[in-house]
């Protein structure tokens, strides 16, 4: 295990890693008014938003767009308010939400659970990367949407093919992130474990696996990712609720602004959820981007 | 009484890097091994700390052989190589940890033990909150708190500007006289050597071996109460400083060499 630790001449990969994050950190510390920068931008970012929304309510407003095609903003808020009263399709908004988010946080869940392990694994062991590292690759650059059918012929149309589709979309980026984490690892932080009576046990806890933390909330970003996209392909498979689901079947009766408001609904809680992690990344991380 | 026992050991990869060390490290010895790039120091540091094993020979600690790495014997390295994850104290402490030893009782020795290396009230810092001079205290302060037989040091100061070297120089010879270890040091700062050695090893590369040794008590005499300005402006002192170097550089085939370690 340390041979393949120690001799991983990986060191050029890390320093490409973190080169941006570092530039990052260094020109928001070294600037002379950072919270005035970082004001401005989400001012800029702010009046985008505005902007976009009132070109787009001047379009409709004026009728170039015929509804069907290009509902009003007030037309997607109403209609988003009214399903989340009266539902859509036997279930409310909320309950769509509910099952689709439940259906990702499942599937995430057990994918963390499975390829942290699966990537230390393969950044440790040179034989448990002989065994798993053709595996992921091979089937990681498939679209999920190729392989829903033999999903749906083996496991059936029930939930767990569905939440099967989005585990297999999030598994890889996870195990990929993992290994390469374990790769950046600097070898003195093996030595020093060593020198201090570690056992083998010990440097994967101690050492490794808080050395490849980072990465790892990295691979989970980037599989929430690749979730969200697989989750309307999953929900395409006989589901009755799910945000997906609710899209997939407001277009076929072409309810437009259901469309939109399900678009936009997924955007912002996938927008929600990328900026808890990158909070979270930096509260578990925080030695990310230093100089020490 | 000899704790520290090497007996015969070669080490060859593309070329012959090491060639017949045999070496006895009495108690209490502040050894020095000093030599240009390339003459096998570092390497020779790394088969002792258990790092590498060498192709010949034995290396001993109280008449246990050495296969591998090993508490027992505290390793300093050449950058700081504290754990960004863990705070200071948390670092000093993790030989500790890894022990099993219970959380009271592993702070209150790394406490003890940043206090020795004049890092009190630093325990909650982060790591990148210290210069690069308390880092290699804390790093210091680490391998002393798992209570090691030996102290081994790759180039410790290797790293530090001019004044914060001579501060760590007087700080480990503290350390060394106040704790009573062997302490094995690589440098190729001839000054520093002849400065903190009891037990002076030139070292000569292609193939690395040891060519002379000297008996020096300049150390001892810094720990006993003299200061170090007076220390090195002693004519003895530059009389041996000049010695070292006269012997390096009238060898000239040493300079231009590759370390491989």
């Amino acid at each position: 295990m340390n041979e393949n630790i120690l001799n991983s001449a990986d060191s050029h990969n890390k320093i490409q890693a973190i080169t941006p994050q570092v530039i990052a950190e260094e020109s928001d510390t070294t600037s002379n008014s950072p919270s005035r920068k970082n004001n401005s931008g989400l001012f800029i970012s702010a009046a985008t938003v505005v902007v976009i929304i009132a070109v787009w309510s001047l379009i409709t407003s004026l009728g170039f767009i015929d509804a069907l095609y290009l509902p009003s903003p007030l037309a997607v808020v109403q209609k988003f308010i009214d399903v989340s009263i009266n539902g859509y399709a036997d279930a409310t908004l909320w309950q769509h939400f509910f099952a689709s988010i439940s259906r990702i946080f499942i599937a995430v869940t057990i994918a963390s659970i499975v390829a942290i392990p699966v990537g230390l694994a393969i950044g440790i062991n040179p034989v448990a990367r002989a065994i798993f590292d053709p595996l992921i690759e091979f089937y990681r650059p498939v679209p999920p949407l190729a392989y829903l059918p033999l999903i749906v012929i083996w496991f059936g149309i029930g939930e767990f093919s569905k939440i099967l589709l989005i585990y297999l979309a999030v598994f890889a980026p996870i195990v990929v992130a993992t290994a390469a984490g374990v790769r950046h690892l600097d070898p003195i932080r093996v030595r020093v474990a060593q020198s201090l009576g570690a056992t083998r046990w010990q440097i994967i806890r101690h050492v490794i696996l808080p050395s490849a933390l980072p990465d790892i909330l990295t691979g989970i970003r980037i599989g929430l990712g690749a979730g969200w996209s697989t989750l309307v392909a999953a929900e395409l498979v006989a589901a009755t609720q799910g945000i997906g689901f609710m899209i997939q079947s407001a277009s076929q009766f072409l309810v437009t602004d259901l469309v939109i408001a399900g678009i936009l609904m997924i955007a912002l809680v996938a927008y929600a959820i990328e900026i808890s992690l990158r909070i979270l990344q930096k509260k578990l991380a925080p030695w990310q981007g230093q100089i020490h | 009484m000899s704790r520290l026992s090497i007996k015969n050991l070669g080490a060859r990869y593309k070329t012959q890097i090491l060639d017949n060390i045999s070496l006895e490290v009495s108690a209490g010895d502040f050894v020095v091994f000093v030599g240009p790039s390339g003459c096998g120091k570092t390497s020779l540091l790394n088969f002792i700390a258990g790092f590498n094993q060498p192709h010949t020979g034995t290396i001993t600690l109280d008449e246990k052989l050495i296969t591998g790495p090993g508490s027992d014997r505290g390793v300093v390295f050449q950058q700081d190589a504290l754990l960004p994850w863990l705070n200071i104290i948390e670092n000093v402490a993790l030989g500790l940890e890894l022990q099993g030893i219970p959380r009271a009782a592993r702070e209150s020795r790394a406490k003890e033990v940043l206090a020795l290396v004049d890092l009190a009230g630093f325990e909650q810092h982060k790591v990148w909150e210290l210069s690069g001079g308390m880092k290699q205290r804390a790093s210091l302060a680490r391998a002393l708190a798992a209570n090691p037989q030996v102290l081994l040091m790759d180039e410790p100061f290797g790293a530090l500007d001019a004044f914060t070297r001579e501060q760590m120089q007087a700080l480990i010879l503290k350390v060394w006289h106040k704790t009573g270890k062997e302490v094995l040091l690589v440098t190729h700062d001839i000054e520093e050597a002849v400065f903190l050695a009891s037990e002076l090893l030139l070292m000569t590369p292609r193939p690395g071996r040891i060519v002379e040794r000297i008996r020096l008590d300049f150390g001892a005499r810094f720990a006993s109460g003299e200061s170090a300005r007076h220390i090195k402006s002693d004519p003895k002192f530059i009389e041996v400083r000049e010695y070292v170097l006269s012997h390096f550089f009238t060898n000239r085939d040493t300079a231009n060499e590759r370390e491989y370690s």
